[in-house]
């Protein structure tokens, strides 16, 4: 009972809009008999679906959301309650699918009615997965990932015939990137099996709801598609914590102001502390813990936890023993805890949506403001929370980016079909182009990726004989073999972590896990921190680190590669705003407004628009700092072109440091002319080049290989056996690059490196403003601005030549000279 | 940065990154070719490129261009499977047609590929000494012989400030020699894997070294022991 009472079923009154529906009286009266009305968005959401349309709802969090998305199947299900699958629930996370099914199980129950609801997710027994399948439920709930795994089978076919609507929860979570593209085509899969199928979305605050309109309508006709907005939540109350007024210059931490979270923990009741890192969070839970006098019991929880470990920390929240809880992302979206009354987001909230879906966990009472505290980690990172800040009062979204779909899932998707059973080439087509993300798709490229599927898709052609789809003589394309559809349904899936090791004690009981590159710097006897616990290595067994507790702390934390979040364009633009409005200086702490009145008088504040350049010589070297605001992958990579660049003109750089503000680069040779280093033909000449020796493609690589099937996927803590050895997916790039590097998958990899990895596309903007508006001005030595980057840790050294080779060497003469007699 | 080292009273070159030059008996080493990898894995459905095995020889062939060895000697897991010399496709084939007929070219036999034949040139032996050095495909426990083996696919793994260097590597005691694997598509096993140090079959006292080769030389680094 505890979740939903919170969960805005009571508040709200009928607002005076007469709508066309008729709620059944079983519905009304359950109501009723708690004192509490539909609200408006509601009944709007039953009149879409009584008028036979598409809906987009966009609400807060607390607007009783969920329900609304159900209220029309209840409502159908109660005048017509026949056997079959009548709603497919599809939430992005699993746990949530559990949660929901609680949340409309008591209601259900409480109505006394005979509606049958089930959850199907990785962790559902395989028994009962085939059950389902044979006599489905009338609500099925699921993630992304088991839909398109049901699809594979050939009874699909039967069991989605009776579905009259699919409900896609927290949308605006995941629908432009991969696991989006692998939904938007199960879907279209949806709507050819059911012709009459209604697709709903639920949907948090989106800066432009006709995105998702967009990509929730077949054949992305938003027409189709009637957006249903909720009322308006109370304004949060938002503050930024400045412990005595002090924004030190550098660092990510907030470590200053972890005496004020102890006291701000004992004036509310429970509070969640956002980190941006995994490796912030247990940095921030080991300050807390070392300063905890008052012994509050404060958890942790972050995505490399196992899942014993997170399920044990959400239960104690759910039963109220927790006072606070470290956290990341992984709790951005999920279970709703209506007792969380105070939300902290340590360092920068990196941007608006983001922030407000955070803010949102905090007091679920629409009419109630949520208590949000914002503690920046150093002078950028309070100047971008105040530019959060100002966006959430004025609530203003960052946009979203939508790309075309990525070739990698589409490949996926289409073996997942030919499991199901075979296909025609063209109608499947027809069928894919309706997903919007792939309404771009050509019949050339289509017939690339099946070829892909059937041989591998090699210029020589050399598996003709080893096929795995083939045309048959009716002129569709068939399984050649059932074991291959065995071998989908064990290899599917969308997310792909790093290699990873297991940590466990030596009974077994597992901790979580470490990516490889941090446990390859651990050897038995050393310590570390995770989980919020020391601990010391045993042994390194396979994909096992064994460990048990350690005696004393320990200082070392593994990190992750993780992809970073980037400061959004929106709130980047508005720190730009910041800084040439002189006048709004003044609300700012003195230590702020001094630094950047200093900043205006040693070098210049670049006017709206400008992109400012710098360049001092400092400690013997000459330093080049530009402060573009495009986040931390567009400069690293602007970085690694910028140095290339003067490799070759011979200004000897020497290393660089990128922050999501600003690029530091220096040299043994004056820059004089920053232009010719900024302009955009560099993007053509030696940004390829990079990234091709780069680490990226390699990357991006590895995912598209085991998301489109070519490799199979490691499960985890699975030994390493005879043919089941995985072997690196460097080699099979390394040998695919040189000799067929315009390969599908090559051109999927190449796709991921410009979007995700790089930010290409803010980088070529950044590199287009340069042209027409840098603002060069050479210095006597560092201006303030620049201070705060160059005193930070994870600055890059150019390598010369081949990097592994030169360390190699330098590892071997250190070695043999302290081994030396 | 060593150029050669010495082994059983014989000089050796590292080249490539996991081939040896044996100067006085005139030959290039390589081990675990591992050929008709990637098609053994399509014929389970795993279509890898069609590539390594051209890969694989054309390195060789680049080898042969720089030393011209008489002989070619390849120890063991020569392909990835019985069938593999059988599936050899016809760009590969010629290749290898044509290295053994310039060359004697030596086939040690291995677990992976007993069965052998030598159908594109070559002589195939389980084992073979040359100036008093014992060839063979795994290393082989309580020999007192100097001998050079494959089979374990040694990789030093190591991290060198805050980056992860993998690498093939060699691995070296008084009296065993273990190559990397050579193949384009072959993976490793951590050089400091019991298994690897089991087979070095070492005596008490006795130092384990991973020879690692770069653009210009090799760099050596002393493993630890084995308890």
């Amino acid at each position: 009972m505890r979740n939903w009472r919170h969960r805005g079923w009571n508040a709200g009154k009928l607002s005076g809009i007469k709508l066309g529906v008729n709620l059944p009286p079983i519905i009304l009266n359950w109501f009723a008999a708690r004192g509490w009305q539909p609200r408006r968005h509601q009944l709007e959401m039953l009149d879409a679906a009584s008028a036979g349309r598409h809906a987009l709802l966009v609400a807060a969090t607390g607007a009783g959301k969920t329900l609304a998305g159900f209220l029309p199947s209840l409502s159908d299900l109660i005048a017509d309650p026949s056997d079959g699958l009548h709603t497919l629930y599809i939430s992005p996370l699993k746990a949530l699918a559990t949660d929901v099914r609680r949340n409309l199980l008591i209601p259900i129950e409480q109505m006394g009615l005979p509606i049958r609801v089930e959850a199907r997710t990785g962790d559902t027994p395989s028994d009962r997965k085939a059950r389902q399948r044979v006599k489905p439920p009338h609500i099925l709930l699921t993630t992304p990932e088991s839909l398109s795994l049901l699809l594979s089978h050939e009874d699909s076919v039967h069991m989605f015939a009776t579905l009259k609507r699919v409900i896609v929860d927290e949308v605006h979570a995941f629908a432009n990137g991969k696991r989006g593209d692998l939904l938007s085509l199960s879907l279209a899969r949806l709507q050819t099996l059911a012709p009459n199928l209604q697709r709903v979305a639920l949907s948090a605050t989106v800066a432009d709801p006709d995105d998702y309109r967009a990509w929730l309508a077949p054949n992305g006709d938003i027409d189709q598609v009637r957006l249903v907005e909720g009322e308006a939540a109370a304004e949060p109350d938002l503050t930024i914590l400045l412990p005595e007024g002090r924004v030190p210059w550098a660092g990510h931490s907030g470590q200053h102001a972890v005496p004020q979270l102890i006291e701000v923990i004992g004036r509310n009741k429970i509070t969640l502390i956002f980190c941006n890192t995994r490796f912030l969070a247990e940095f921030t839970f080991q300050k807390l813990w070392d300063a905890n006098e008052p012994k509050y019991a404060i958890g942790i929880h972050h995505g490399s936890l196992s899942v014993e470990a997170r399920r044990k920390v959400e239960g104690a929240m759910a039963e109220g023993k927790l006072r606070a809880l470290v956290c990341t992302a992984s709790l951005d979206l999920g279970v709703d805890w209506g007792n969380v009354d105070c939300v902290i987001q340590m360092g920068a909230p990196k941007g608006s949506s983001r922030l407000l879906q955070r803010i949102g966990r905090s007091n679920h009472r629409m009419d109630e403001p949520s208590k949000a505290i914002l503690v920046p980690g150093n002078r950028f990172e309070y100047l971008e929370a105040q530019a959060a800040f100002d966006a959430v009062a004025e609530g203003v979204r960052d946009g979203e980016t939508f790309r075309p779909g990525s070739l990698d899932v589409l490949a996926q998707h289409v073996m997942g079909l030919a499991c199901a059973g075979p296909f025609e080439e063209a109608a499947l087509l027809a069928e894919v182009q309706s997903a919007l993300p792939y309404s771009a798709l050509d019949a050339a490229t289509f017939a690339r990726v099946i070829e892909f599927i059937a041989t591998g898709g090699y210029a020589l052609r050399a598996y003709d004989k080893f096929k795995k789809l083939v045309k048959r003589p009716d002129g569709k394309w068939h399984l050649a073999h059932p074991q291959f559809a065995a071998q989908h349904r064990f290899n599917a899936g969308i997310i792909v972590d790093a290699p990873m090791l297991e940590i466990r004690f030596r009974n077994g009981r597992k901790l979580g896990k470490v990516e490889e590159s941090f446990a390859a710097t651990l050897s038995p006897g050393n310590c570390f921190t995770f989980a919020g616990m020391a601990l010391e290595v045993e042994s390194i067994k396979d994909l096992d680190l064994i460990v048990r507790a350690a005696t004393k702390p320990a200082a070392n934390i593994p990190s992750y590669m993780g992809a970073r979040l980037p400061l959004t364009t929106h709130l980047a633009e508005r720190v730009r705003q910041m800084l040439t409005d002189r006048p709004g200086w003044a609300r700012f702490p003195d230590e702020v407004r001094e630094w950047l009145e200093m900043q205006a008088y040693r070098s210049q504040m670049p006017k709206p628009g400008q992109l400012l350049v710098e360049t001092f010589p400092h400690d013997k070297r000459h330093y080049m700092v530009t402060y573009p605001f495009e986040g931390w992958n567009a400069h690293q990579s602007l970085g690694m072109l910028i140095t290339r660049r003067m490799e070759s003109r011979g200004l000897m750089p020497m290393g660089f440091v990128a922050s999501d503000y600003a690029l530091g680069v220096w040299s043994l040779k004056p820059i004089t002319d920053p232009g010719a280093l900024f302009s955009a033909d560099i993007l053509a000449d030696e940004f390829v080049d990079w990234v091709e020796s780069s680490y990226l493609l390699k990357r991006a690589f590895r995912e598209v290989a085991v998301i489109s099937g070519l490799v199979e996927r490691q499960h985890p803590g699975e030994r390493k056996t005879g043919r089941q050895v995985t072997f690196s997916t460097d080699l099979i790039y390394d040998v695919l690059r040189k000799y067929e590097p315009d390969h599908l998958l090559l051109e999927a990899a190449w796709a991921d490196a410009r979007t995700r990895l790089t930010d290409v596309g803010r980088l070529g903007d950044l590199l287009d403003r340069a042209a027409d508006t840098m603002l060069h001005v050479d210095l006597e030595r560092i201006s303030p601005l620049a201070v705060p980057l160059l005193v930070m840790i994870g600055r890059e050294s150019v390598a010369q030549g081949s990097v592994d080779d030169a360390l190699l060497m330098e590892a071997e003469s250190l070695a043999s000279v302290a081994m030396a007699p | 940065m060593a150029q050669s080292f010495e082994f059983g009273g014989q000089t050796f070159e590292i080249t490539g990154q996991a081939a040896l030059y044996w100067r006085a008996q005139d030959a290039l080493l390589v081990s675990d070719l591992h050929l008709e990898k990637a098609s053994a894995f399509a014929l389970y459905g795993q279509m890898l490129p069609p590539y390594d095995s051209v890969s694989t020889l054309e390195e060789i062939a680049t080898l042969c261009r720089t030393y011209r060895p008489a002989k070619i000697i390849s120890l063991g897991d020569n392909f990835h499977d019985d069938d593999g010399e059988h599936r050899l496709a016809e760009g590969a084939a010629a290749l290898l047609v044509d290295l053994a007929c310039n060359t004697e070219w030596i086939w040690v036999t291995g677990n992976h590929d007993r069965a052998v034949s030598g159908m594109w040139g070559g002589k195939a032996f389980d084992a073979l000494t040359l100036s008093g050095i014992t060839l063979r495909h795994e290393a082989q426990a309580g020999d007192p012989n100097p001998e050079i083996s494959g089979h374990f696919h040694p990789k030093f793994r190591q991290v060198l400030r805050g980056r992860m260097v993998k690498r093939r590597c060699f691995v070296k005691t008084p009296r065993k020699l273990i190559m990397p694997a050579f193949g384009a598509l072959t993976g490793g096993l951590d050089v400091q894997d019991v298994a690897i140090s089991k087979a070095c079959d070492l005596k008490y006292g006795e130092g384990v070294e991973a020879l690692v080769a770069t653009q210009s030389g090799f760099a050596r680094f002393a493993l630890a022991s084995p308890p």
